[in-house]
């Protein structure tokens, strides 16, 4: 303990004035102020890193998904076989099956080798090695029911190049796993002008591949879609409704404080367990079906449910009660003050937290692991009880894959996520902000 | 009939209904001159109301509980032997006659499961009929009825109006709904798991190996789940991401609410909110693409050997994403505190940053601490980040450098692939669910009572 001679103000007293500019008042006084600088850097610095961070992350992230919009494709001079779809008419159903059933590959593997005169097996491997696994095969396929009198002559087509050759053409001085053959023949395409890396439209029409050129987000796209179009159908008018009731309605008892902090719990339960919860009743109790848009829905819908339902109230209490004494004053019922008054002024307030709740479920992935929708899906869903996944399952899915090309392909994905987020939350604020000045 | 058009049926018949019984009410005002008690639109909901929720409950119960109807009758009507006595097993037979009937993979067909499909699917389908039945015979009635009681005395509005205050309670209630559907869906499968595997070993025991053998003769055939390392392995992860989160957090919060002019404050509220909304599984893959590598490299720098999946790497990851909800939730601490405390010591003299330490987060410090709890809470349930970044083995260690597992990974790489129903590895889930549910509901409410008790003693 210190006796009251050691305090500072006695020390530097002299007959009972403190004597401020004494040297070690001073001193004193400096290291005080320089303390006072020391930690308003100190939370400058916080508030700077924080700052870098996302700087560091989108950075990062639009570094990597540079590459992963584009596609290389090699221009071929490509001789269709003429027995392709021997005896059926083009147009007819059978014409279609044919020519979906033809091996193409070995097609566009033909063409590459009449290019190239390359005979023996070991040059045909690194050959095959230039194009792409599927994607040649589904460029010669559209191209040949695009316009069947192909059939027996020699085109001239773009083909998208494999995995390695798109990496080498994106980027030629990274390593590369292609031969040096491989990429001398490469350079041949270059230089004759038969390789361009253009914008892969592809990307925002095709479901998950096992090829990177033929992968896309269209099919997780339209399921984030379909989606939260339940959660919100579930959510919206579940979580408006319970904010009028507890708001206007409920009278203070036991029941509605319980209900409140409820809420307040639910609004912090992990997401992961509302995934199990959703595994537990919606797929094993009532038997819905495993990996579909309306189980993943209702999942995000009951998970979403708290945040609406909080800024429900807070925007209804915000409403004066001049409105309401107003209308009951005029003899309108409790029902129609709400109905016709409240909630009119209240809307804005909650369309935004309606709106901040979906960006959160867009962005959610764990709960949808518990469901299944983890699962590849090559097609685009086209119903809500159809398998399907979701955005950021599918960037899951991609990054945990070993290629570059997924890396980019993980990193373009997640721009298109960020770009839906952010344009959300703008119109959030944008709603907030329009709410506030009226 | 799908039960899609069901539901259209209904809401069919309630619009149907609806305009009914408001041109009804119309015809009578004009014809008879008075006025109604009820608005025309009153009496046209009551009738979209009279006829709406029972085809709906209709629904519901079919939903609900049709595959428990139609499952018995599908498996007395096979021949006996066919199916398995075995009630795991016969779980797993239903489960590929669903399969097949709806069409999806199924773990194996065989003449009987396609001859059980098929009878299943037949069975549904009339089932459904039957349903659309109820609910279209139950429409009409009420409808009629409800277009017969239009009259000018007739209270349509206090019977709408109850009506949908019943709504706006059966509304409510599926919050409580879902807190009683987790604890019970967790509860019912951990009760399950635990009579496999004694609750002690689970909780005490310092080896997690949940993959079990194939064959039951096979050495370690019952896996071991003693959740301990999954336990460390989150409090390391945890603490790791607190020591990022909170100092930057906190310190962000007093700079914007006491130092940072109104310029900054636009700028710097943005970037946290950004940050805050991004999601999990991009941190995720921010961690496994950046911060892994560049921890290894350092590590190996320093000459030290770093697990390429580090708790480091994953916890200072989750320490970025959980920096602006620390931060949001101390700004209004510290704003929650009076003006005049502040303005009283630096009336005495003293420097601002005295005045913070000293006076502001002394002042704030409940709403702190509950803060800290629910950024606890925050870091014990992320998922996406852990799942990318951390590792799958079950180490005990308290090194940062090495791999650790969580409770969340493990329910992730437990629930998702091949599932074998009813086994310990799938309900250990389920078991590790509720532990997770539990602290973290315990660690909300602690905080929720702390920050309310503080919000009290300065309003």
């Amino acid at each position: 303990m210190a006796s009251a001679s050691d305090r500072p103000a006695s020390r530097h007293r002299d007959g009972g004035r403190a004597q401020w500019h004494s040297p070690a008042m001073t001193r004193r006084i400096r290291r005080r102020y320089l303390g006072d600088r020391l930690f308003r850097a100190a939370g400058l610095a916080a508030l700077t890193a924080a700052g870098l961070f996302l700087l560091l992350l989108v950075g990062n992230i639009a570094w990597q998904a540079r590459t992963g919009f584009f596609q290389t494709e090699l221009r071929l001079e490509v001789a269709i076989p003429a027995d392709v779809a021997a005896g059926e008419t083009p147009g007819s159903p059978g014409f279609g099956a044919a020519v979906d059933a033809y091996p193409w590959r070995s097609v566009a593997l033909s063409a590459l080798r009449e290019r190239f005169g390359a005979d023996s097996r070991g040059d045909l491997a690194s050959l095959r090695g230039l194009i792409s696994r599927g994607g040649a095969a589904v460029a010669l396929r559209a191209a040949v029911r695009d316009d069947p009198t192909l059939i027996g002559r020699r085109a001239t087509l773009w083909l998208p190049a494999s995995e390695p050759a798109d990496q080498w053409a994106k980027d030629r001085d990274a390593a590369t796993a292609l031969s040096e053959r491989q990429v001398g023949w490469l350079e041949s395409f270059a230089a004759a002008g038969d390789l361009k890396t253009h914008f892969n439209g592809r990307f925002f029409a095709t479901g998950n591949s096992r090829d990177p050129a033929l992968a896309g987000i269209g099919g997780a796209v339209i399921g984030s879609f379909l989606t939260l179009l339940v959660t919100l159908a579930v959510a919206f008018p579940i979580g408006v409704f319970t904010a009028i009731y507890l708001e206007e309605f409920a009278p203070q008892n036991r029941i509605t404080d319980f209900i409140e902090v409820n809420i307040n719990n639910l609004a912090a339960v992990p997401s992961i367990v509302f995934g199990l919860l959703g595994l537990q009743v919606f797929l094993n109790t009532f038997g819905m079906p495993r990996s579909a848009p309306v189980v993943g829905g209702l999942t995000l819908a009951l998970m979403t449910l708290p945040t609406i339902i909080i800024s429900g109230r807070a925007a209804l209490k915000a409403v004066p009660n001049s409105i309401r004494d107003a209308a009951l004053g005029l003899g309108a019922s409790r029902t129609q003050v709400v109905l016709h008054h409240v909630l009119p002024a209240a809307m804005p307030g909650m369309l935004t937290g309606t709106i901040i709740g979906m960006a959160q479920a867009l962005g959610e992935t764990a709960p949808l692991l518990m469901i299944g929708m983890v699962a590849f899906i090559v097609e685009v869903p086209a119903s809500f009880t159809e398998a399907a996944t979701v955005l950021p399952v599918q960037i899951y899915m991609w990054a945990e894959l070993p290629e570059a090309a997924y890396r980019a392909k993980t990193a373009a994905g997640i721009s298109v996520l960020l770009i839906f987020l952010i344009s959300m939350n703008a119109l959030a604020v944008y709603l907030r902000n329009r709410f506030e000045t009226k | 009939m799908p039960l899609v058009v069901t539901l259209a049926t209904c809401l069919l018949a309630g619009g149907a209904a609806f305009v009914l019984c408001h041109q009804r009410a119309l015809a009578l005002e004009a014809e008879r001159r008075c006025t109604l008690h009820s608005r025309p639109f009153h009496h046209g909901m009551l009738g979209a109301i009279l006829v709406i929720p029972p085809g709906l409950v209709f629904m519901l119960v079919w939903l609900m509980a049709g595959n428990a109807l139609v499952n018995p009758m599908v498996l007395d009507a096979l021949p006996a032997g066919a199916v398995p006595a075995d009630p795991a097993l016969r779980d797993l037979f239903l489960n590929d006659v669903h399969n097949i009937a709806h069409d999806a993979v199924a773990s194996s067909t065989s003449p009987v499961k396609e001859q059980a499909a098929a009878l299943y699917a037949e069975l549904m389908a009339r089932g459904r009929t039957i349903v659309w039945l109820l609910t279209l015979t139950c429409a009409l009635l009420m409808g009629a009825l409800a277009v017969r009681k239009v009259a000018p005395g007739w209270r349509a509005r206090d019977h709408v109006e109850r009506g949908f205050r019943y709504l706006l309670i059966g509304c409510s209630v599926v919050a409580i709904a879902t807190t009683v559907g987790i604890v019970l869906s967790l509860l019912q499968q951990s009760l399950d798991f635990f009579a496999r595997v004694s609750p002690i070993e689970f909780l005490f025991g310092l080896h997690w190996s949940p993959q079990t053998a194939l064959r039951a003769d096979q050495v370690g055939s019952s896996g071991a789940f003693g959740a301990v390392p999954l336990f460390t392995g989150t409090l390391l992860i945890s603490v790791i991401a607190m020591a990022v989160a909170v100092p930057v957090g906190l310190m962000s919060a007093i700079y914007m609410t006491q130092y940072a002019s109104r310029r900054v404050r636009q700028v710097a509220k943005p970037v946290l909110e950004i940050l805050a909304g991004v999601p999990t599984v991009v941190y995720g893959f921010f961690a496994i693409l950046v911060v892994a590598p560049w921890v290894r490299e350092a590590g190996e720098a320093l000459g030290l050997t770093v697990s390429s999946q580090s708790a480091l790497a994953a916890g200072a990851v989750m320490g970025i994403m959980i920096i602006p909800f620390m931060s949001s939730l101390s700004d209004d601490a510290i704003t929650a505190v009076p003006k005049s405390l502040s303005d009283g010591s630096l009336a005495l003299g003293a420097t601002k940053a005295e005045t913070i330490v000293q006076v502001l987060i002394p002042a704030a410090l409940p709403g702190i601490v509950g803060a800290f709890l629910l950024a606890i809470s925050r870091a014990i349930g992320e998922t996406m980040i852990v799942a990318m970044a951390a590792g799958l083995a079950a180490n005990l260690t308290a090194n940062p450098l090495e791999a650790v597992t969580t409770v969340t990974v493990q329910i992730v790489s437990l629930l998702t692939g091949d599932q074998e129903f009813d086994s310990a590895k799938t309900l250990s889930a389920f078991a590790l669910g509720l532990v997770l549910f539990t602290v973290t509901l315990a660690l909300n409410v602690v905080a929720l009572r702390v920050v309310r008790k503080y919000r009290e003693t300065y309003e």
